[in-house]
């Protein structure tokens, strides 16, 4: 679950980035945070992911107060993320299963869970036959499912994805965008961040629309459009 | 599971010194290079503390007993001399002896006709335990009953000292600037490392590795790349020490000094060599990797 309560942020040369942001997602649901460039969707994501602190407000993600967490706390918060970015971020020179596996392996999962799991989650994003694939040897819409794989493979509870179709074409967008489906139709609690009206609006669930820093509509009624 | 997390740190350490071949080759150039200046370096102060203790030991301080005293009287104030602190031993010279040691060293002994061994004093020759402290001694000697006069050579003493104490400054100054040049080149080496794979560490951050989990691989790189120097130091020091020592001095024609074999010291040099090349290691790491543990 993720509850943020009149959350401010300002960085230290002043830019307010969040003015007040309060919203739930609960276990199991599936949201669109949107909004334009500068709008604060990243520092909601970078709050979500304990890069940086609140400068005031309450961020509880999955059970974990983020205003208040130690800083020996805060690996133990984000074994219950599972992060997916626009540039995929992946190991260049490690294979697909490795770059999988390393997942598991930093946080001392045993080879044998590693052997368990890992062909399970790359069966799950269709990449069972690509595994000894580096990731250059890859489509985009491929890789981006390597990072999906990746952010799964520790069974989190959420799935924050930032722009994950960014650079995908329209039809590898709507893949990974079903794949995400299919990820929260499983259980898992799905958030992506993105600007792209129509992938958003083929999909009839929540959305979160955020500019200048505060929450200007959250509804089912797909893309808000907000004009400064 | 620790047993997997311990083979993955240290497959990963030496994964890493192999990946960064040049810079572990430079680090561990570096470290032996310190090292070896710093092991000369004590070597040499050892050495000259141990010349220094020798000559101390052949310095010696002159107390001549009162005209007054028998010589009889004069033997019962030795208790009272060995008594004072800092005096290691002693022992009587009579006036006749003096004498017959003073004409013996004058080739015409027909020079000191005429005079006999009153003209000296019967006299103690006294050896210190600790050179720094002889004119208090002297001083101490002095105040002693029956105790005419003292004499002491205190610029040789004072000689003495000031070398001993340069040297161990300048051998200690050394050491603090090349440990801490060491630890740079190291730490330089280790950041190269994380910076190569900051993307990585970014990775390992984001899925929720431990700051300890990410810090031990490079922990290992540097402990393996400062434990490499370290022996390597040795061996080479040890090949120079034997050469300077056996070659150099004994063909130059210094007799006079003893040096101190390498197996005496060898086993100290190893454990500081151990030391600080694991320190430089361990430290250096640890300095380099901080910085991407702080998210």
């Amino acid at each position: 679950m993720v509850q943020f309560t009149d959350v401010f942020k300002s960085y230290e040369n002043g830019t307010k980035a969040l003015r007040g942001v309060s919203f739930t997602i609960k276990d199991g649901e599936f949201a669109f945070l949107v909004g334009p460039s500068g709008s604060g969707k990243t520092t909601i994501i970078k709050l979500l992911t304990g890069e940086i602190a609140a400068t005031d407000g309450k961020v509880i993600v999955n059970d974990y107060d983020l205003t208040n967490i130690r800083f020996g706390k805060m690996p133990y918060m984000r074994r219950t993320l599972g992060v997916v970015f626009q540039d995929f971020r992946l190991i260049e020179d490690k294979t697909v299963y490795e770059n999988v596996a390393f997942a598991m392996r930093v946080i001392g999962a045993s080879n044998k869970e590693i052997r368990r799991r890992v062909p399970y989650v790359l069966e799950l994003v269709g990449l069972d036959t690509r595994t000894r694939r580096k990731p250059q040897e890859l489509s985009g819409g491929e890789q981006q499912r390597v990072a999906i794989a990746r952010a799964l493979v520790n069974n989190p509870k959420l799935i924050i994805a930032d722009e994950p179709t960014g650079n995908l074409d329209p039809a590898r967008s709507l893949e990974i965008m079903l794949l995400l489906q299919k990820i929260n139709e499983l259980g898992t609690t799905v958030l992506v961040v993105t600007h792209e009206k129509e992938l958003v609006d083929s999909f009839s669930k929540r959305v979160i629309a955020i500019d200048g820093g505060r929450i200007i509509s959250d509804g089912m009624d797909g893309y808000y459009t907000y004009e400064r | 599971m620790r047993g997997n997390r311990f083979t993955y740190y240290i497959r990963e350490g030496i994964n890493s010194i192999f990946t960064h071949g040049f810079m572990s080759f430079a680090s561990v150039c570096i470290i032996v290079a310190c090292l070896i200046i710093m092991g000369s370096f004590t070597l040499l102060a050892l050495n000259v503390d141990n010349v220094i203790d020798t000559m101390e030991s052949q310095n010696v301080l002159m107390a001549f007993v009162d005209d007054s005293y028998s010589q009889d009287e004069a033997r019962g104030i030795q208790s009272s001399i060995n008594a004072l602190p800092n005096v290691n031993r002693s022992y009587f010279v009579t006036r006749e002896a003096a004498w017959d040691s003073f004409v013996s060293t004058y080739r015409n002994p027909s020079l000191f006709d005429g005079l006999d061994s009153t003209t000296l004093r019967d006299r103690y020759v006294i050896y210190i335990d600790d050179i720094s402290l002889m004119a208090q001694t002297q001083l101490d000697l002095a105040g002693v009953t029956g105790i005419a006069s003292v004499t002491a050579q205190l610029e040789i003493s004072s000689g003495f000292v000031r070398i001993r104490n340069v040297i161990t400054l300048v051998s200690l100054a050394l050491v603090a600037v090349l440990f801490v040049i060491s630890l740079f080149i190291m730490s330089n080496t280790i950041k190269l490392t994380t910076f190569e794979r900051r993307d990585e560490i970014a990775i390992m951050k984001m899925v929720g590795a431990t700051s300890a989990f990410i810090r031990w691989p490079f922990v290992v790189q540097g402990l393996i790349l400062g434990l490499i120097g370290a022996l390597m130091s040795f061996v080479i020091e040890w090949g120079l020490y034997q050469l300077l020592t056996q070659k150099l001095i004994a063909g130059a024609g210094i007799y006079f000094l003893t040096v101190i074999p390498f197996y005496e010291v060898a086993i100290p040099l190893l454990a500081a060599f151990g030391i600080v090349g694991l320190g430089v290691g361990i430290i250096g790491s640890m300095l380099a990797i901080r910085n991407y543990l702080k998210v």
